[in-house]
């Protein structure tokens, strides 16, 4: 396995080469250690945090904004927004409230991102 | 009459009121021409915000809201759907509301509109003119607030940031995002965008690359791009069909100053803002602007750090702090493109002036002369115009300063 990226944690953006040799993941090109530790993620498991919204009733708005309480795995993104889609939360609710719980067993929250 | 009127609810105005408060003025008055408070984050539904300021990754709902909740707790007065048609130079605001038109006086006003999007008119786009084209920031607010799609083929105009942010979106909602078009040879947007909102969905990026041409009579069907060369000249050949329901427009911001003409307050016409000096305070004395209508900032973390300064300097205006020195004009030079703020009045211990530069530097240095003379320089790996660089100046550094300062980029 190995693959090329920028490495996005500051705005130098190095190009970085990712590589797995045997056990190891080697990253190269990276001028500090926070551009490997991105490295290693990004190759064994990239993962992202979802901002969306979800249909709303009793408030300002007909949608609430959500996000995952925590970075969930990148392949896993369309299918948790296929489940949010079918869901309506019902106000109100204030910033920080869990919306959904432990969304589709991955052990992360879905969380209301502003008071409604 | 008030002590401080407040133009706008976005994260500018919230903070630069706060700050007033805190600073013991009594008489404050905020107001907001939408329904709510929040500005443009309130439809900024990803996360990117609040690194500097909270140390911790927010929405922009989120961060709005943080704001909010100070704002509240520290009882200050504001109107929603109250809509300001012009100020004067001697500080009186006409509002409309459900209650009519009214005029309001202030002792201070701070200026904090924010910026709105560039739009088709901008930049000329030729072809017809069907439904289905508008600009990203536009169709953000639809599918977030309202949850509405635009559209189910989409192509995007601008690889700024806000366009990025919508195609990851609207894939996300189902949507089939075909490509963005770059006319300039690299992406405007940060690299995190191009990486999380394009690549990671295979997204094409196509830079020097234009729209020539719009396709459909009542509803938009395609539309044709074309390659340009180093001048962005269009170059034959290159041209290509690509069928879509919607084109997204995603081609920059302009600070919205339609109220600061009609105060007769001066603009630069690099930053399309008001000229500003170091406390925030335009040419007309007492009032103050910050945030996006000052100059378009590359993070909202910023925008609350410049309001913040502005909420205190009008504080200290109306405490009648006087001027402690004859002004100094701040040029930009070779390399770059403006300064905030653009001259200094009063020197306080430090002062902080943000500046961009033309292009990409690697390996330079920024260099501050003082009356002509080398004040410092500053060591630089890595300056980009998509980054808004800063500098601090030390008051006895500013000391023998007669005139005129100026901001340079040289070789190492
Ligand atoms: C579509 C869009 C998307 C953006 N996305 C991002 C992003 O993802 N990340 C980022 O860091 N920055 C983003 N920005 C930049 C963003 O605007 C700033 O970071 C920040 O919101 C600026 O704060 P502000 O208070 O200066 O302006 P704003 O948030 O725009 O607030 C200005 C407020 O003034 C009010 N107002 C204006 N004129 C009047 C009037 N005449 N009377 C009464 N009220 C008035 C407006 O209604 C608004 O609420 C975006 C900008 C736009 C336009
Ligand atoms: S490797 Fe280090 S220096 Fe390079 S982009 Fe990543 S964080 Fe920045």
């Amino acid at each position: 396995m190995e693959k090329q990226m920028i490495c996005i944690v500051c705005p130098i953006g190095c190009h970085i080469e990712v590589k797995k040799v045997e056990d190891q993941v080697v990253v190269t090109g990276n001028q500090c250690n926070r551009g490997a530790v991105y490295g290693k993620e990004e190759l064994i498991a990239p993962k992202r945090v979802l901002p969306t919204t979800v249909k709303f009733e009793g408030g300002l708005h007909e949608r609430l904004p959500v996000k995952t309480s925590a970075p969930v795995l990148k392949s896993l993104l369309f299918e948790l927004m296929a489940y949010l889609n079918k869901i309506t939360v019902k106000g109100p609710v204030k910033m920080g409230d869990v919306v959904v719980k432990n969304i589709l067993d991955t052990g992360v929250d879905m969380i209301a991102t502003r008071d409604m | 009459m008030y002590d401080i009127i407040v133009i706008g609810g976005g994260p500018a105005g919230l903070a630069a009121a706060i700050e007033a408060k805190k600073q013991g003025i009594e008489k404050i008055l905020l107001l907001e021409r939408d329904e709510e408070l929040g500005g443009i984050l309130q439809q900024c539904i990803h996360n990117g915000f609040g690194l500097h300021v909270f140390k911790e990754e927010l929405t922009g709902p989120e961060y709005a809201q943080r704001f909010m909740n100070t704002f509240h707790d520290l009882n200050i007065a504001y109107a929603l759907n109250t809509m300001v048609m012009e100020i004067t130079p001697e500080k009186e605001v006409h509002i409309v509301n459900d209650q009519g038109y009214q005029i309001l006086k202030a002792k201070a006003i701070i200026l904090a509109m924010g910026c709105r999007e560039r739009t088709r008119g901008a930049i000329a786009i030729p072809g017809k003119r069907p439904s289905g084209i508008l600009t990203a920031g536009t169709a953000q607010r639809y599918l977030n607030i309202e949850g509405y799609m635009v559209g189910k083929e989409v192509m995007i105009l601008g690889s700024g940031d806000i366009g990025l942010i919508m195609a990851r979106r609207m894939t996300l909602e189902g949507a089939h995002v075909k490509g963005v078009c770059e006319l300039m040879p690299h992406s405007n947007g940060l690299t995190r965008n191009i990486v999380q909102c394009l690549d990671d969905f295979d997204i094409p990026l196509q830079l020097s690359t234009t729209i020539v041409d719009i396709l459909g009579e009542e509803r938009l069907t395609g539309v044709v791009t074309a390659q340009v060369d180093e001048h962005y000249n269009i170059i034959k050949g290159t041209e290509k069909e690509i069928s879509c329901d919607t084109l997204l427009l995603s081609i920059g911001l302009i600070p919205e100053n339609e109220l600061s003409k009609k105060a007769e307050i001066l603009l630069d016409s690099k930053t399309k803002g008001p000229i500003v000096n170091e406390q925030l305070q335009t040419s007309q004395e007492g009032i103050f602007a910050c945030g996006n209508v000052v100059h378009v900032h590359d993070l909202v973390d910023y925008v609350t750090e410049e309001a913040e300064n502005a909420g205190r300097a009008a504080a200290h205006y109306l405490k009648d702090i006087k001027k402690s020195k004859k002004p100094i004009e701040i040029k930009p030079e070779t390399g770059v493109v403006y300064t905030v703020p653009q001259h200094l009045d009063y020197i306080s211990d430090q002062v902080k002036i943000l500046f961009r530069v033309n292009s990409v530097f690697k390996h330079h240095q920024i260099v501050i002369k003082s009356d002509d003379q080398i004040l410092k320089t500053i060591k630089k790996n890595h300056m980009a115009p998509g980054e808004m660089m800063h500098i601090y100046l030390k008051r006895e550094e500013l000391e023998a300063c007669e005139s005129k300062l100026s901001i340079s980029i040289g070789e190492l």
